[in-house]
């Protein structure tokens, strides 16, 4: 609760044209109960407003808090809300024309909601990676603008007209398509999600991170366009008695090249131009990426020039010196794929703050890369009980889900936590239950179900337990 | 009318049978769409070299011509040896034994404690082959002609003791070559992931009530460490129900800090152990503090800067690595990264 002032006052919200701190604010955040400057004297709070908090500060706000949550009734404000009795500024002008940006952008009180890296993580910036902040997105797709980055050699700006399709390999007719003939072809949209093989590997030895964005952030889906693997493939003619698997390579300067399971390939892989209704973004792939629904992401190669068809894997350095998952025998799990059943309550997640006791609802999302998401269960008391969460949306195979959960926060320490099953009967484990039977140095396919402690004074922390 | 459908059904399965190409469920017309790949053209993309050397170009290159090569082109972000770790993970340490070699299995990797090097784990010959010619070097990629790769290849080989100093590798000899890779035996697709019909190897509780766990915190994020990742008061949505958390220095501290005359924090930089490899002036060990104030002006560095301090590392101003500096206080802490990234510079503190 603290850091609500303390970031006003940083003017980050100067455009929102509020002086200071009032108790119209706690309207405006629809809580049920006062948030804090509602019952505080005006005192403290220009004091706190010019000042920041300090443990003094501190322990006058909690004494106010704690008298203050005593009665969860809906009030009249104390006093009316000068944001209802004087018109702002908006309400009593022209607005801006049409096209004022042609492609249109997010509010400015959103500057917040941005992809992040995670400092010290990697050296270059062109090997790395760019979360998508999980914490402040809604729903069961992600937008295209925050879909997360990992690239292994930096991103590129391809001309379409100038990109090509191969397909060669165990094929009869070796082919070549250009981006109009790819979009000629017959399409289909699929809404899947993508996820990091690598994403919560910062977890696995210990809390890391702060957040959901770091822990969990390697993570995004979206509506997928484009043409599926199957039909490219009966179109070379290819060797149904020999071919097994099938070779994505990039046309980047990494060359990015990775072996499919050609079965799930001819499954639901789609050779995509489309994200979200518009064409992909170059980061992630433009003009052309494959989607291997449920498959780790690595696999998903973006900017994509060529499919060969072959008979035994690739052995790429992909497959042989990262994305192999080191077992405490010193063995590596090579061609890792499937991303297994997984979930995580985005908010209230670590680094986020409640303000006061009352009602909550907390949301996240599910997911399964062996099918779809059957149920999801929320325990607030560290995993000892647990009730069913109410699944928001459609329930789609390979896809985020949606799901929300009522809750009624006390004003004590608890610790939130999810797990899905899915429909092959699969229920997400414990941390301790992968690192009893992984270690803690595969550094890939994390998919713990994930615990956020709420302290007594509302603030959530990142942890791991028992 | 029946017998007259499956005498046409019949006669299409034997159609179906006797031809080699199977019935084509593509829609009528989609044939005319793409082209016949050229075998040049299919030379010119197709450069994937397979763990059987399927693909692999005639060549060769010895063990001193990769490392003229590898020292013009390579050891500025990998070394002289291959195990500079400031950009890249390493490639080769020398965690590698002979009887790793002979086994095909590397006995390092069971050790936490020991870095995992790409020679350590890569068991295929082929992949740094094609690696190489496909992506390296970092910022050229594909510049490389085969001779030079089988040149650079024979060097880090040399440097994890997989051959001699005098071995010339060959499209001819590298199949023995791989017989001496030394964690050829290390991996295994005895798992669940490769297939969506794979078995999982661990199954998660689903007990609903009363369900016996430890709930104790094992770990969380130490109190200096919470903003490693910055504020994270910016980092959520700013109006919403659940603001981040405020994790820079007090703001009311940076206002005094700023408006203050800033002196140099001597006492803090000596008691802190700062002043063992940082002059204010002059490269010592580390970089002086005029150019590290120099490169990190403005509040957005301190987070950063505070990272830095408390875990250390390296590769920033050169290879030799920072310690890091745990048990700097909060106190000094906060006065040593407000002087750092004050942008005032030399103001005279009490060392004169």
């Amino acid at each position: 609760m603290l850091a609500w002032f303390q970031f006003d006052i940083l003017g980050v919200n100067s455009l929102l044209a509020r002086g200071k701190v009032t108790s119209r604010d706690n309207q405006e955040r629809g809580h049920l109960a006062p948030a804090p400057e509602s019952f505080l004297g005006a005192d403290l709070v220009d004091e706190i407003h010019t000042s920041g908090v300090n443990a003094a500060r501190r322990r006058l706000l909690k004494g106010a808090l704690a008298t203050a949550t005593a009665a969860a009734i809906p009030q009249v404000a104390a006093t009316d809300d000068a944001d209802i009795l004087t018109l702002p500024s908006w309400s009593r002008s022209l607005g801006k024309p049409v096209v004022t940006t042609p492609y249109g952008q997010p509010s400015p009180f959103e500057a917040a909601v941005i992809k992040r890296q995670s400092p010290g993580l990697t050296q270059t910036n062109q090997a790395s990676v760019a979360f998508t902040p999980l914490q402040s997105l809604f729903g069961m797709i992600t937008p295209s603008g925050l879909h997360f980055e990992r690239h292994h050699q930096g991103w590129v700006d391809i001309d379409p007209t100038r990109h090509r399709l191969m397909i060669n390999g165990l094929v009869d007719t070796p082919l070549v398509f250009t981006m109009a003939d790819l979009l000629r072809l017959p399409s289909v949209s699929r809404i899947h999600f993508l996820e990091c093989g690598a994403n919560t590997g910062l977890e696995w030895g210990n809390v890391a991170v702060p957040t959901v964005q770091y822990t969990h952030g390697m993570l995004s889906a979206s509506e997928f366009t484009g043409v599926p693997v199957s039909l490219l493939l009966e179109r070379a003619g290819y060797d149904r008695q020999r071919a097994r698997f099938l070779l994505a390579e990039g046309a980047d300067g990494s060359g990015m090249t990775r072996t499919i399971n050609l079965d799930a390939a001819l499954d639901d892989a789609i050779v995509a131009y489309g994200q979200n209704g518009e064409m992909l973004r170059p980061e992630n792939g433009y003009p052309l990426r494959l989607v291997v629904p449920g498959v780790q992401g690595v696999s998903w190669v973006k900017w994509l020039r060529r499919l060969e068809v072959g008979d035994q894997p690739w052995g790429t350095k992909d497959e042989t010196s990262h994305y192999v998952d080191l077992m405490p025998d010193g063995t590596h799990r090579q061609y890792s794929a499937i991303q297994e059943a997984k979930s995580v309550i985005t908010s209230p997640s670590g680094g986020q703050t409640l303000l006061t006791p009352g009602y909550y609802c907390v949301t996240g999302l599910a997911w399964s890369g062996r099918g779809t998401v059957s149920k999801v269960e929320v325990s607030t008391d560290g995993g000892q009980n647990w009730r069913a969460a109410r699944i928001d949306g459609p329930m789609l195979p390979k896809a985020l889900t949606r799901f929300n959960f009522d809750w009624v926060w006390t004003g004590e320490e608890a610790f939130l936590q999810s797990r899905v099953t899915d429909t092959t009967g699969y229920t997400q484990p414990t941390r301790n239950q992968l690192v009893a039977q992984r270690g803690t140095r595969s550094i890939y396919h994390n998919n713990a179900i994930q615990t956020w402690r709420v302290a007594a004074d509302g603030a959530v922390h990142n942890v791991q337990l028992g | 009318m029946s017998s007259w459908a499956s005498a046409w059904r019949l006669g299409f399965v034997l159609l179906a049978t006797l031809s080699t190409v199977e019935a084509s469920t593509l829609p009528p017309g989609v044939e005319g769409i793409g082209r016949l790949a050229s075998d040049a053209e299919i030379a010119a993309w197709d450069i994937d070299v397979r763990p059987d050397f399927l693909g692999l170009p005639a060549g060769s290159g010895d063990v001193w011509q990769g490392e003229e090569i590898w020292l013009a082109q390579c050891a500025s972000c990998h070394g002289d040896f291959g195990d500079a770790n400031h950009i890249f993970a390493p490639l080769v340490l020398g965690n590698i034994t002979e009887e790793d070699i002979a086994q095909g299995r590397v006995a390092a990797l069971q050790n936490p404690a020991i870095t995992r090097t790409t020679l350590m784990k890569v068991p295929t010959l082929s992949t740094l082959w094609d690696y190489i010619y496909r992506a390296m070097p970092w910022n050229a990629p594909k510049s490389l002609t085969p001779d030079e790769v089988y040149a650079l290849l024979a060097y880090i080989l040399n440097l994890g003791y997989v051959v001699e100093d005098d071995f010339v590798l060959s499209d001819a000899n590298i199949r023995l070559v791989q017989q001496r890779m030394p964690n050829r035996n290390g991996m295994t697709r005895d798992h669940g992931l490769w297939s969506v019909s794979g078995s999982p190897d661990v199954l998660g509780h689903t007990c609903l009530s009363d369900c016996v766990v430890d709930t104790a915190v094992t770990s969380s994020l130490p109190a200096y460490a919470m903003n490693a990742h910055g504020n994270l008061a910016e980092q959520s949505r700013s109006w919403g129900p659940y603001p981040g958390q405020w994790t820079a220095a007090p703001l009311a501290q940076n206002e005094a800090v700023s408006a203050a005359t800033l002196t140099i924090p001597t006492q803090q930089l000596t008691t802190a152990g700062c002043t063992a490899c940082h002059q204010m002036t002059g490269l010592l060990v580390g970089p002086s503090f005029h150019d590290i104030r120099g490169r990190y002006v403005g509040s957005e560095h301190a987070a950063y800067l505070q990272n830095r301090i408390t875990q250390g590392g390296s590769g920033v101003w050169g290879e030799l690595p920072m310690p890091a500096m745990p048990d700097v206080g909060a106190d000094a802490l906060q006065d040593i990264i407000a002087w750092l990234i004050s942008g005032e510079l030399d103001k005279k503190g009490s060392e004169g």
